[in-house]
């Protein structure tokens, strides 16, 4: 008679580990196996964030390690909420988020709308567009500082070759107003592939049926368009946006490369500001509250995010 | 509209999953607008409480 796997794997259980492993049950089992992972979540993660929330209602300095620490309540949350240069940070990451978003969301659709359709090279195609989210961000951000310089950069010859006006003349990365908009770039470039990926997701998922019923119907293209391929995409879509959203919201790497956020502090986002607080000003305790806020800003949006892919996933 | 109202006088998880991500979604925007400091200061209470809802609600039935 032939056994089954289960038998097999049973029966080649050393016995001193059946012996030992008799008794339990299967639950006790499954909490047996789980317990290690559970036990690295609480210290790799949960034990950080109650520590980073009880520091934020002190006023430790992590260079003073033998200074009093005194509690000081809600005065920490109080000083960033009320804080002007906090929020122009905060308005710069909003700046950051909201073009990066805009650009990504349109160019992104546009390229996997094109992608759909069946051409020669589609393949080859696609694996070029999607290169860019394959590098790291350090590399893409020393690169491009190449790119961006105003003497020998491609960048700057391709804006002076099709403007007319002189390479050397601006420094997209050294100039107030153009800093801004070169970490833009350079994030839409580096991103755009991966919500074009998802949009492609979502168009492939439309049936085919749909579109030859709305062809008898003597539907337009552009009918078609707005009433079948938006409606079904959109879930997709959303997706992408909060997607991008919550990781432009932690943005640090790319930008610290490209400008380190300046020139003065018109690239400094929340997360490079923290890292200031934290590192460079030692302010352990009020770097912590503004850690706290941040947390549950990315906590919120990843809330809905959750909820967004459950829609997604149910269709 | 009134579908909306019904389920939050019923406990629906879903009308009260959209009340608590349309304040998560407000605290961001508060905390991140340019036009005044007070929508700022106000932004992480209006967020936290979104997200505190939240967590709740997400247990409340269907």
């Amino acid at each position: 008679m032939l056994k089954s796997s289960v038998d097999r794997v049973a029966e080649a259980t050393p016995h001193a580990i059946a012996k030992r492993m008799h008794g339990l049950s299967d639950r006790a089992l499954a909490w047996l196996f789980v317990a290690p992972s559970i036990v690295l979540l609480l210290a790799v993660n949960i034990f950080p964030l109650i520590w980073t929330i009880r520091l934020s209602f002190t006023n430790f300095r992590v260079n003073r390690p033998n200074a009093e620490v005194e509690f000081v309540g809600l005065k920490n949350y109080l000083n960033i909420l009320s804080d002007r240069d906090i929020w122009l940070t905060m308005q710069a990451t909003a700046h950051f988020l909201i073009w990066t978003i805009v650009l990504q969301v349109l160019i992104g659709f546009a390229l996997a709308y094109l992608i759909n359709k069946k051409f020669r090279g589609n393949d080859l195609w696609t694996t070029i567009i999607v290169l860019p989210m394959m590098l790291s961000p350090a590399v893409v951000g020393n690169f491009w500082t190449f790119l961006y310089q105003p003497q020998i950069g491609l960048f700057n010859y391709a804006i002076g070759f099709l403007t007319g006006a002189d390479p050397s003349s601006f420094s997209m990365i050294g100039d107030v107003a153009l800093a801004p908009w070169a970490i833009i770039i350079v994030d839409t470039w580096m991103w755009t592939p991966f919500v074009m990926l998802i949009c492609l997701a979502g168009l492939r998922s439309i049936p085919g049926s749909i579109y030859e019923a709305a062809e008898c119907d003597r539907a337009s293209k552009w009918r078609q368009f707005w009433t079948i391929t938006i409606p079904l995409v959109l879930p997709f879509l959303m997706l992408a946006v909060l997607f991008r959203g919550i990781e432009n919201f932690k943005m640090f790497d790319l930008v610290v490369q490209l400008t380190g956020g300046g020139p003065g502090s018109i690239t400094e986002l929340t997360s490079i500001n923290l890292k200031r607080e934290a590192f460079e000003k030692w302010r352990t305790g009020y770097a912590s509250a503004y850690a706290v806020i941040l947390f549950v800003t990315v906590f919120g949006l990843a809330s809905i995010y959750v909820k967004a892919l459950n829609k997604v996933k149910q269709r | 509209m009134t579908r909306f109202f019904n389920g939050l006088l019923h406990f629906r998880r879903s009308a009260w999953e959209m009340l608590a991500s349309v304040l998560i979604a407000a605290g961001v925007i508060m905390l991140m607008q340019p036009f005044a400091l007070a929508l700022y200061s106000w932004s992480f209470v209006v967020t936290l409480l979104g997200t505190v809802m939240f967590i709740i609600v997400s247990h409340f039935p269907e």
